[in-house]
Formats: structure tokens, sequence, C-alpha cells
């Protein structure tokens, strides 16, 4: 509308004067606001238990070219207009590099990185002018103690993860936890967040366990056979417990676990009952047409790592038409500033701690096949926001932005 | 029971039957209605001072495919009819004749006979029609069709589709201006409210308002729009002369947290001095004072209070609770629920004849 009005004041201005030169001149402030977004995802595909599991090739990114559509809808009525430039990064390059080639093309770059690289690229943009939009980490210590100023975190913590689950195990009153963690780093990092929520929540680890990842393929032809002995005999002889949760992001064991445990009790965790951010099940809220629009342009449903994407671009979209503005800084402010919120499909508005970047949001719980519940469970209050009962709170916080 | 009734004692046409059963003590029996046209207009005058009266309301129940039909006399209801696959958005036909129902999973709009109580027809509404609205004439439909980003035009009398309209991203609130020359649109995603051109369908004004923009009322005199937001929790006030909003009415309930508070129905009264906003998950339906924009009172209603329909006469105001699945009804003078009817199963839309 800006531009029209532009337009206008052009058109009056030089009306019967020099008409060429007017025309030409009404045609250029009609251009409309060009706002880039960059993409900085992992060029390879982890290897998964369940074969549906198996992300897309264009996991993500797909995510973040509808939110650039649905942006453009809205931006035609603004004049602007959202394009996304993808660069994958490969496992063995460096990602700060490739940092370096978009930071001359956009003010806002989307990062599906682990958590090393992440901080690297982070420093690296230090004070260029450029955010960056974690949607795949997510480890709390870039929340916490790793914090930066210039990184905006879509995806939800592991302790959000955690305490999301916890909150309905302890509603449901399954309280007494057998606790399965794998033999990787992100795997105990997955624990630590579930001790701590259990602690927090009021349930009982009755009994840890670690199962150790030998190495060996996720898939072989007649591997149901060992798994069918193997998962009995390494869940036997534990204490009196209500749910087995068991910690493998590393996607070596947990999903063999369903079904398959000595006693007869309900998984969760990294398989069967899972914290989730999104998941392809999800409809409520309006999510349907979400889902729809999804189907259309990426032919399957929509999973975390798009819905994280797409909300970092649907968050820089809303700063631009709240702002009406395509710079940077002015979006980058509305952002990190106490108007801001945005809606999400997931049945409340989102907003930003301002402690520390962390996009507030419900943790769904889905168990491959439907949404079970979503968290905050009734009853876990907060004084502020009863999303602040998932993760690390203000007061805990060792975060110092810089 | 299975007697229409919404047309009842105040029908034009004498030679509708009447709806039977009304309480006692209340005015116009069943004899009134035979009686000869010159006694209508008597018999009409009576309506309005009347203590209460007869009317049918239709709510549609999102999750059991069924809509509900509730006598406001009783306050029972009276009649469930089966109808297609998430039924939300319902509207009788200018002449009372049909009932109908967006049932946004089929693709369709289905029509009601009002007087069999069952569907004799559908509607090309385009995909997933949610909300819908009819020009005074009862000639034109505006549907919002969700899925594609478009707002389907219908000759109501030929039921065929005539034009659409782009607009933003999740069209859902439809309203037309009392004059008939601007149809609103909300769209959730894009967060505008858009103005819609009717002779020309083309998009003169977009007004940005907060987050998912869920319903678009005028006051009677169109001398003011209000859009609610269930997302970011207010209603913005625009002036539709100049296509701004000019003030946002906010809530408060004390003990509940702003992010519950998710505005969607609106209500005005004819007069223009009283707003009624349904507050979705808050369970409470917020009473606005039409001129200074300010809330007098909230009252508490069941959970997720989706939409509200006033009995013509505007004594009552029914609002629908989706969780909870009931309707609760409200006494618009003493501002005061006074009764919960039961209906089918996540009820959204509610609808009730006019004389």
């Amino acid at each position: 509308m800006g531009g029209h009005v532009v337009l206008g004041v052009l058109t009056r201005s030089l009306i019967g004067a020099i008409g060429l030169i007017a025309a030409a001149n009404a045609a250029r402030a009609a251009d409309p606001v060009d706002i880039a977004i960059g993409y900085l995802g992992r060029a390879s595909v982890p290897q998964t238990l369940s074969p549906l599991d198996q992300p897309a090739a264009d996991d993500g990114v797909a995510g973040a070219n509808l939110a650039i559509e649905d942006n453009n809808t809205t931006g035609k009525f603004l004049n602007q207009r959202f394009t996304l430039i993808d660069r994958g990064v490969k496992d063995d390059e460096d990602a700060a590099q490739a940092a370096n080639e978009l930071a001359g093309k956009t003010g806002f770059i989307l990062a599906d990185l682990p958590a090393d690289a992440l901080l690297k690229v982070a420093d690296g943009l230090r004070g260029r002018g450029i955010t960056l939009l974690n949607i795949g980490a997510t480890d709390d210590r870039l929340r916490e103690q790793d914090c930066r100023a210039n990184v905006i975190h879509v995806a939800p913590t592991r302790s959000m993860l955690a305490d999301g689950l916890a909150q309905y195990l302890v509603w449901k009153q399954w309280k007494r936890w057998l606790l399965v963690t794998g033999s990787h780093d992100n795997d105990k990092l997955f624990a630590d967040a579930l001790r701590r929520a259990a602690t927090r929540f009021g349930a009982k680890i009755v009994e840890e366990r670690t199962f150790e990842d030998t190495g060996g393929a996720r898939r072989t032809d007649s591997g149901v056979t060992l798994i069918q002995r193997q998962m009995p005999v390494f869940t036997q002889k534990a204490p009196a417990y209500d749910v087995l949760v068991a910690a493998d992001e590393s996607e070596v064991f947990a999903d063999y676990l369903p079904y398959r445990t000595w006693d007869p009790r309900p998984v969760a965790g990294s398989a069967g009952l899972r914290p989730t951010s999104w998941d392809p099940a999800q409809d409520q809220w309006g999510a349907t047409q979400l889902q729809n629009r999804f189907m259309k342009l990426a032919s399957r449903r929509m999973d975390a790592l798009d819905m994280q994407a797409w909300m970092a671009v649907r968050m820089v979209g809303e700063a631009a038409s709240r702002t009406n503005s395509g710079d940077a800084k002015t979006l980058t402010d509305y952002l990190k500033g106490p108007n801001f919120t945005i809606a999400a499909f997931k049945g409340t508005r989102l907003s930003l701690r301002d402690w520390n970047l962390q996009l507030r949001q419900p943790i769904l719980l889905a168990d491959g096949r439907m949404i079970v519940s979503v968290s905050p469970q009734e009853g876990f209050l907060h004084q502020v926001s009863e999303l602040d009962t998932l993760g690390v709170d203000r007061p805990e916080t060792k975060c110092k932005l810089q | 029971m299975e007697s229409f009734r919404y047309r009842s004692a105040f029908s034009p046409r004498p030679e509708e039957p009447a709806g039977g059963g009304r309480l006692e003590g209340r005015p116009r029996p069943r004899k009134y209605l035979s009686v000869a046209a010159s006694l209508l207009a008597a018999a009409l005058s009576l309506t309005t001072i009347s203590p209460a009266s007869a009317y049918v309301a239709f709510v549609s129940n999102e999750k059991g495919n069924t809509v509900s039909v509730i006598d406001t006399d009783t306050w029972t209801v009276t009649k469930t009819i089966k109808v297609g696959q998430r039924p939300r958005g319902i509207a009788f036909t200018r002449d009372g004749k049909f009932v109908m129902v967006a049932v946004g999973d089929d693709d369709t709009i289905q029509l009601i006979d009002a007087k069999k109580m069952e569907i004799v027809d559908t509607l090309p509404s385009g995909p997933d029609p949610e909300l819908f609205t009819q020009d005074a004439q009862g000639k034109t439909l505006y549907v919002a069709n969700e899925n594609d980003n478009t707002v389907t035009v219908l000759d109501l009398e030929k039921r065929v589709r005539i034009g659409d309209v782009q607009v933003g991203v999740e069209p859902e609130g439809m309203m037309l201006s009392p004059d008939g020359k601007i149809l609103i649109c909300t769209s959730e995603t894009t967060n505008m409210a858009h103005f819609i051109d009717t002779a020309t369908r083309k998009i003169v004004a977009n007004v940005l308002v907060d987050a998912r923009p869920r319903y678009a009322e005028f006051k009677t005199d169109g001398s003011e729009l209000w859009v609610s937001a269930e997302i970011g929790g207010t209603v913005s006030i625009i002036d539709p002369a100049k296509r701004e909003v000019t003030g946002k009415i906010k809530f408060a309930v004390p003990g509940l947290r702003s992010e519950a508070i998710q505005p969607v129905g609106i209500a005005l009264t004819k007069d223009g001095k009283t707003g009624f906003v349904a507050l979705g998950p808050a369970t409470r339906v917020a009473i606005v004072d039409g001129t200074t924009h300010e809330v007098k009172k909230y009252l508490l209603v069941g959970q997720r209070v989706w939409h509200m329909e006033f009995t013509p006469d505007e004594k009552y105001l029914l609002v629908t609770n989706g969780v909870s699945n009931d309707v609760s009804v409200i006494d618009v003078a003493a501002q005061k629920v006074i009764k919960t009817i039961q209906v089918g199963e996540l009820p959204w839309g509610i609808t009730i004849a006019q004389p």
C-alpha cells in the first residue's frame, strides 16, 4: 500500500510536466520490497530405525518454501516479495564459509546445524546485522551458557520437549519411569533433560539402563527375529515401573522397544509417545489448511523440521507486515521487541523469551498415528505464561545475551 | 414437534401451519393464525410486547456431523439432523425456507429444508467452505474457501458459481456492509480484513489486524466494523469509511492467562450500543459498551465458546460452547446466563430464523 501512496504523490507532482519520465518513475516506485531469507541446511540425511521416519530430501526446506508462499500471498497486498536462498552444507564443509556466502544477500538465515557449527556461524556473523534463526538444534546450552544475541531459536529445547512429556506422564499418573539411554552424547543430553523433568514434575526414575551402540546397520533383512529376542531380555528384571522412557536421539534402539518390553508397559520419549514441536498427524486449530497447502507443495505431510522452518520464515514475514518494512534491523527489532507474537496452529500465540530469544510454544505428544495430547497440561501453572512451564525459565537461566 | 416452528405466529403468510405446544400464558394461540390478512398487522404488533417468543435455532455440531434444532420457547432440542462432514458455518436463507450449512470436509454447502428438516440440495461452494454471508435480497452468497485463499461467489437462486476473488491466506470471517457495497473477508494467516467491492469483485483495501482474524461484524448503521483476532486476543474497531483501525478492545479476566483469551464470535445489538464477544477457551462472553468500547462484564459460559446469534427480538443471545457440547442462553437485558442446552458434539455455528 505504501507503494501506491508513493506512486500517487509521484504522479501528481509530475503530471502534465514530463509525462514519460513520470511514468518511468511510477513504475520504479511500485516495485515490491524484496526480502531474501537464507537457508543453511544439512545436505546429508540421517538414518532412522523406521523407514517411515526417514526424512525426505527437502525436509525443512519444504516448510520454508511454504512459508515463503504464504508470506508472498500476504506480501502482494503490502508490496513485499519474499525469496528463499537454499544453501545445503555437506558434513565435511565449513558452515561458517557457507554462511559468509549468504551474508551479502540476506539479513536472515535459517540454520539447521549441529550446536558447534551453529555457534561458529553465529560468531562469524557477529556485528554484520544478520540474524540466525535456529530451526534444528535442540541443545539447551545454545539458549543458556552459549547463548548469542544474533540467534533466535525456533526449535524447542530438549528440556522443553522433556517437560512437555513429563507433564503428561505425571497427569496420567505414570510416575515411575524406567529410563533407558543411548550411548551417544546427544542421547545423554536428552536423558539429562528427562531427569530434570522428572524432578520438576514429581516423577521418579526407578532405574536407569544404557543401551550401547555397538555399530551395525539400522535395518537388515532378518533383523526382526534378533530384535524380538534382544529387547525382552534387555528390559527384564526391572523394578516396578509405569512407563519406559527412552533417550535415543541417535536412532539406535528406541523404536525396537514398543510391544517388546519384558513387562507390558508403554514406551515414551524417543519412541512410542514422543514430544515434538509438530507432527504429520497434527490437524487441530486450523492446521488442516496448513497440512493441505504443504501436501500440495511437497507431496507429503509436514514434520517438525518443516514446521520449525515454516515458523521461522513466517516470523520474518510477520515482522515485515507489522512494520511495513523490509529493513533487516527494523524487522529484527520488532521480533525481539515486546509486541511480537505469532500464530502457528498450536492453539495459542507464540512469543519470544526475551532473556534468551527462545520461541515459547506448546509441545505436541504424538504416537506416530495421532496427537495424543498437547502440553502444557492443565494445572501446571505459571505466573507469566503457562508455556514457560516448559524448559528453562527466566529465574534459572544462565544466558547473558551478547 | 417435528413441524417447523420458526415461522409460527409471526409468519406473514397465514396459510403456513403454526407450531404447537406453546407454553401456557404466552400469547398467540393457534387460532390467530387462521385469521384474515387484515388482522395480521395487529398480530405482528403483538410480537413487540410479547414476553417470550418461539423461534427455532439451528446449531452445527462440528464433530457430530449433525445439526441440532432448538426450540427457544422450551429451550429444548427438538430434532437432530444428520449432515455432511465437519459442519461449521450455518445460516438461514433470507426467505427462511432453507438452512445452509457448510460441510468443509465434503467441500460443499448443504441445504436443509427448514420445514422437512432434511437435506434437499447442495451448493457448489468451492473447496473447504467455512463461513459465508449473503446479500440482503438473498440472491448472492459469498463463501470463504480456507484451502485455496479464495472467496467464491454464488448465485443463490440458480445455485451456481458466478465468480471468485483471490484473498489472503486462509480466508474465514465473511460479512457484508449494511448497504451491501463492501464485502469483508478476514484471512487468518495473512492477518487482514480485506475490503472487497461487491460490484467489481476487486479488493479495494486491506486492513491489518491482530493474529488470526476469525469474525467480522458491522454495526447496523455501518459506522463501525468489529474484527476479532483469535490468537492476537483482541477485537479491532475499524472505521469502514477511512478503512483503518481506530481502536482495539482488549480483554483481561482475573486469574486467567492472556493466551487463553481468544475472541471469535461477535454480536452487536441493532442499536449498536452493546457488543458481545465470545472468548473461546476463556469460557467467557465479554459484554462491551458499543460506544466507549469498554468491557463491562464477563459472563461465564461453556468451554471453547465459538459463535452466537440473537433471537430476532434481541431478548436472548445463544452461544455455542465447542468443548462442553452445549449452548448457553444469555438474557440480553439482564446480562445473565439463564440456561444451558445440551446439543451434539462440538457445537460451532448457530442461526435463528427471522420472523
